[in-house]
Parts: structure tokens; C-alpha cells; sequence
């Protein structure tokens, strides 16, 4: 497995603060999202949009095509930033995010948005569905990989586990979930509100394979994706562990930044923070 | 009763259907053996997906499926469906308008045997309430089977509420069949009786019933709920000034509102519901007795006819 050169490392880390940036711009424009899981998961959408993923924006219903599945839909500032950024539309719709005819719907809407793959915003149903799709592929032959992001809340879900259990039967090695694991959720933090831990344990006695990366760490990532594709006989789980609002210190690991927008100070704040020149 | 059960009749078409089209998967949530999917899985166990108790996440996986491009058939308990995994059907197939057809068995009261926990007497008004569904309720075994092809070949959501009993059979194997469309069964001047499911079969005895007592009674059977045959339900509701609809489900939010709501609308005509009366089911020994039981008997059909004619008049 080849590693990432410094100059790849390089580019996705800027492509991540560009992505939290313009998520940041989004909900401020729209006075409504959710800032916090959206810092958070940075660098896990950007390297599977700017480096793993098999897609094409000019065609985005190619049958071949990896999908994502954001299991954690709340984030969708985020989704929508990077498939901007990847082409699939013009950036300037990202100004139109929310408005009663803009394609960018609150939540994913696969129907209405090129390059969303399915529709989320309801938590827990990620696993489930991309088992299907991972399914669909052995049906027909195909070799794409299906990638799902779910949040570590979610994870309190009856339904995740039912999805796990169903991809360790059906062998899907062509699944791979990333939880974005921030520690934080709207309510406070997720060992207070319902404890998961200890999540590896858990995805380890459901028979997955699990690996646990720093979740911005874009060389650790990546390794941990190639190892994902190399795994042939069960799912693939990676436990990202991240900062929830990630690169702003006053939205860092504090649950009100989970669905409150910054104002135009706290913006400005923000963005200076993140290194962007206004 | 005697006749073919109506899952019998699913179970063999499913598998015919398969056959023909390699696109179908079929999946159970620990079933098979009651919905007769078994008949497919049994044949084709690379294209089925047993996916235990759990139907939330049968639906989430045929709902990826189709999203893959496969023609899922989805088989659970109706009363699951309609209640454990419904937001799984609301959000996932009906709102991403993915192609997945739910067969929702055991439906009404059925399951005889088990109780109020596994009758699913308000799946027609779950179902019917969300957008994007097309809702279909055989009225026997014939017509089970040919509807399997018929919402196979149509893209988009269709759930087909199937009972695990039999029923008086109405439906004949070579009749023309189309979804959207009521089928008049029996013609009348004085009323009309417009019935889904199991109870096509005993709203026709009980037209032949009436006729003896100098009623002139038509019988409209309407196997798709939504989309709605309105025309249809105007044109009998004017053509014989009275309505009594029969269903093998609570009377709220079924077949009745939903022959109310369109004739409140367009056509004010007198009209009377049979159907379960805002309550909860018991066992019985039989699916006869229980239906009789709980206001689905033939007696209780010309009652209401009766009534209706009162105000008719």
C-alpha cells in the first residue's frame, strides 16, 4: 500500500479547512445547520471525495460509482460543500442552501441534489441501506465500495446495530462506516446522555474489523481506507476520533455549537481561526 | 375457509415472477415460512436476504438494493410494517421514492390466532397517509397472484396489504386487472357496496342476500387505495344515491374515509362504513368467527344497507 505523498497530505488538509470554511458561511447565510458535526468530519469527507472514492461528477448516477451515504445528515453543509468543490454543481448554489426552490434541501435529498447518493437526515439508517447497496453489487457484478458516515450519538440507535449485524452475515467487505466519533451531541455529551462505550469492543463483537485513526489526521485516514479495501470477508468500521467544531476554539467540544449558527461576529471570529484571509 | 389462501396464492406468484424477471430480490424479517416467500427463497436463495427480526432494517436494505437497481420484494407482518419500521418506509422509500414493493402480510385480523398485537387493523390509513405510496388490497387469492407482475413492472413505492386467510373469491385468473382502477362486480340501481379485501367476497353473498329481500345492491371492488378510482366512486355513488363501504379494518382512516373523503367532496352521498369499530381485536378460533365478531359480518352489511336506505329516502 503506497502512502500519501507530503503534497497530497498538504492538499486535502487545505481542501478540509476550505470545506469547514464554506460550511461555516453556509450556516452562517442560512442562520440555521449544525456547525459542530460539521468541523468535525472535515477531513473524513474530504479525502473520500478529493482521493478514495471511484465517482464522476460529470455523470452521477454512474452505476460503477463508490457511494457515500451521510448517515449523519445534519452535517450536510459539509456534503454539500464538497460535492460543490467537486463539481457536481456551481459553488454559488451553496448560497441557496435552505430557500424553498434551491436543490440543497436541509437534509440530503438524492432527488433533488446531483451526487447525493441517498437521502438522510433521520439518524440510524446508514449501515442498513448501504448494506443493500453493497448487496446490489454482488447481484450484479459490480466492484464499487459503499461508504457510510454515521455520527457517535447515533450509534445509540437500535436500528445501527441491526444494520451490523446484517453486514458481518452478509460478508460485506464492500461497506465501510466511518463514525465520527466527537464524543458530543445535541444534548451534551454522549457518555452523559447514554454511554455507547466501548464502541471498538462492541463493533468487534458484531464481527467487524475495526480501526481506530485519529479522525484529522488525513495519513492515518487514508491508511486506515486501504486497509478497509483489503479486508475480504467482513465490514470494515473506523473509529475517527475527532473534535466536535473542530478549528474554532469556541465552538470546540461545546454541544450548543451542534445546531446554532454564528452570527456575524463569531463568524468573522471563525474564519480568522481557520487561517482565511477576508 | 376453504379456498386458496390469498399468501399461497402470493408465495407461487412471487416465485413465478421471479423467474421471469432476474431483477427481483426478496427479503424476510424471519417470515418466509409465514409469507411464503420461502417458495422464492427455496428456488433462488442467491436472491433472497433473511434478515431476521428486525424490519427496520429489511426495508433500509431493500431500499438500498433498489437503489443498486434490483426490484426488491420486501415481506413482513402488516402490523410491523405499518408500526416498527415505518419511518424506515416513510423516509426511505416514499420521500427517496426508491423502488421497493412491501407485501404486508397477515393482515386485518388474519392472523386469528395470535391477537390484537399481530391484527393490523390501521395499516390502510398508515399506508394511504404518505406520499408517493400506492396502496393495494387484494380481495383473493386470484388477484393477489396478478397483482405480483403488475406492481413489479410500475417504478415506485407500492406496499400490497395480503391476508393470511382466505377469502370467497371474486377474481377470475384471466380478468383484466389494472392498478388505479375499481372493478364493478355486480351492477345495481338502489345502492352501492364498495368493499377491499376480504370483504369483495362477502359483500357480493350479501348482494345476493338483498336481492332476495327486493334490493337492487352493485358491488365495486377496489383494490387500489391510492391512487384512488374517484371516477368510479362518483359515478356509482350517483348512479344509485347510496354508499356502504366494507373493509377488514378500523374504521377510521380506510377504505371508508377514504370513499368519504372523495364523496364529500364531489358527490354528498349517504353513505354507511363497515369496518372494525374504533377498538381492539381478541383471539378467536377461526377468522370467520372474528370477523364476524367485531362487526365484518354479512348480517351487519345488509344492516347497513338497510340504514343507508332510510336516509336515502
Amino acid at each position: 500500500m503506497e502512502n500519501l505523498t507530503e503534497a497530497e497530505i498538504k492538499k486535502l488538509n487545505e481542501i478540509s479547512r476550505e470545506l469547514r470554511c464554506t460550511s461555516l458561511r453556509m450556516i452562517h447565510k442560512r442562520q440555521a445547520g449544525h456547525p459542530g458535526g460539521s468541523l468535525s468530519a472535515a477531513e473524513i469527507v474530504a479525502i473520500l471525495y478529493f482521493k478514495i472514492m471511484n465517482i464522476d461528477p460529470h455523470n452521477p448516477n454512474w452505476e460503477e460509482r463508490d457511494r457515500f451515504l451521510l448517515s449523519k445528515g445534519h452535517a450536510s453543509a459539509l456534503l454539500y460543500a464538497a460535492l460543490a468543490k467537486r463539481g457536481y454543481f456551481p459553488e454559488s448554489d451553496l448560497e441557496h442552501w435552505g430557500e424553498l426552490d434551491c436543490h440543497l434541501q436541509g437534509h440530503p435529498d438524492r432527488l433533488k441534489t446531483p451526487g447525493v447518493d441517498m437521502n438522510s437526515g433521520i439518524l440510524g439508517h446508514g449501515i442498513s441501506i448501504g448494506a443493500g447497496i453493497a448487496l446490489a453489487a454482488g447481484q450484479k457484478g459490480m466492484n464499487y465500495h459503499v461508504y457510510t458516515l454515521l455520527g457517535d450519538g447515533e450509534c445509540q440507535a437500535g436500528l445501527v446495530w441491526e444494520g451490523a449485524n446484517t453486514a458481518a452475515k452478509f460478508h460485506l467487505s464492500n461497506l465501510t462506516t466511518i463514525v465520527d466519533h466527537n464524543g458530543v451531541q445535541l444534548d451534551g455529551f454522549v457518555q452523559e446522555v447514554m454511554p455507547i462505550e466501548p464502541l471498538a469492543e462492541k463493533w468487534k463483537a458484531f464481527g467487524w474489523h475495526v480501526i481506530e485513526v485519529n479522525g484529522h489526521d488525513i495519513a492515518q485516514l487514508y491508511k486506515a481506507l486501504m486497509e478497509a479495501k483489503q479486508i475480504k470477508d467482513k465490514p470494515t468500521i473506523i473509529l475517527a476520533c475527532t473534535i466536535k467544531g473542530k478549528g474554532v476554539s469556541f465552538m470546540e467540544n461545546k454541544a450548543y455549537w451542534h445546531g446554532v449558527a454564528p452570527n456575524d461576529e463569531q463568524l468573522a471570529q471563525a474564519l480568522n481561526e481557520l487561517g482565511e484571509e477576508i | 375457509m376453504a379456498e386458496r389462501s390469498m399468501r399461497e396464492a402470493y408465495g407461487e406468484a412471487l416465485l413465478a415472477y421471479g423467474e421471469k424477471n432476474e431483477r427481483v430480490v426478496v427479503l424476510d424479517a424471519d417470515t418466509s415460512s409465514s409469507t411464503l416467500s420461502k417458495k422464492f427463497a427455496d428456488k433462488y436463495p442467491q436472491r433472497f436476504y433473511n434478515i431476521g427480526i428486525a424490519e427496520p432494517c429489511m426495508v433500509d436494505v431493500a431500499v438500498g438494493l433498489a437503489l443498486g437497481g434490483l426490484v426488491p420484494f420486501a415481506n413482513a407482518f402488516s402490523a410491523l410494517l405499518a408500526l416498527r419500521a415505518i419511518e424506515a418506509i416513510r423516509s426511505n422509500i416514499c420521500y427517496a421514492r426508491t423502488n421497493v414493493k412491501i407485501v404486508a402480510n397477515y393482515a386485518g385480523v388474519s392472523d386469528y390466532k395470535d391477537g390484537p398485537t399481530h391484527h393490523s387493523i390501521t395499516d390502510i390509513a398508515i399506508f394511504r397517509a404518505l406520499p408517493e405510496m400506492t396502496l393495494i388490497v387484494p380481495a383473493d387469492a386470484n388477484q393477489a397472484a396478478a397483482f405480483v407482475p403488475l406492481i413489479g413492472e410500475m417504478d415506485g413505492p407500492v406496499t400490497m396489504r395480503i391476508s393470511r386467510a382466505g377469502t370467497i373469491p371474486v377474481h377470475k385468473e384471466d380478468e383484466s386487472l389494472k392498478v388505479g382502477k375499481g372493478i364493478e362486480r355486480r351492477n345495481g340501481t338502489d345502492v352501492t357496496i364498495i368493499a377491499c379485501g376480504s370483504m369483495v367476497g362477502r359483500s357480493m353473498r350479501t348482494a345476493e342476500l338483498l336481492a332476495e329481500k327486493g334490493i337492487d345492491a352493485g358491488v365495486v371492488d377496489l383494490p387500489t387505495i391510492k391512487p384512488l378510482d374517484a371516477d368510479l366512486i362518483c359515478k356509482v355513488a350517483a348512479r344509485t344515491g347510496a354508499v356502504v363501504t366494507a373493509e377488514e379494518h378500523s374504521i377510521i382512516g380506510g377504505l371508508g374515509s377514504a370513499v368519504a373523503e372523495v364523496l364529500g367532496e364531489k358527490q354528498p352521498t349517504p353513505m354507511q362504513r363497515v369496518g372494525i369499530t374504533d377498538t381492539f381485536t381478541r383471539t378467536a378460533l377461526d377468522p370467520d368467527s372474528l370477523m364476524d365478531a367485531y362487526g365484518l359480518s354479512i348480517d351487519r352489511i345488509v344492516k347497513s344497507v338497510e340504514d343507508v336506505l332510510k336516509e336515502k329516502e
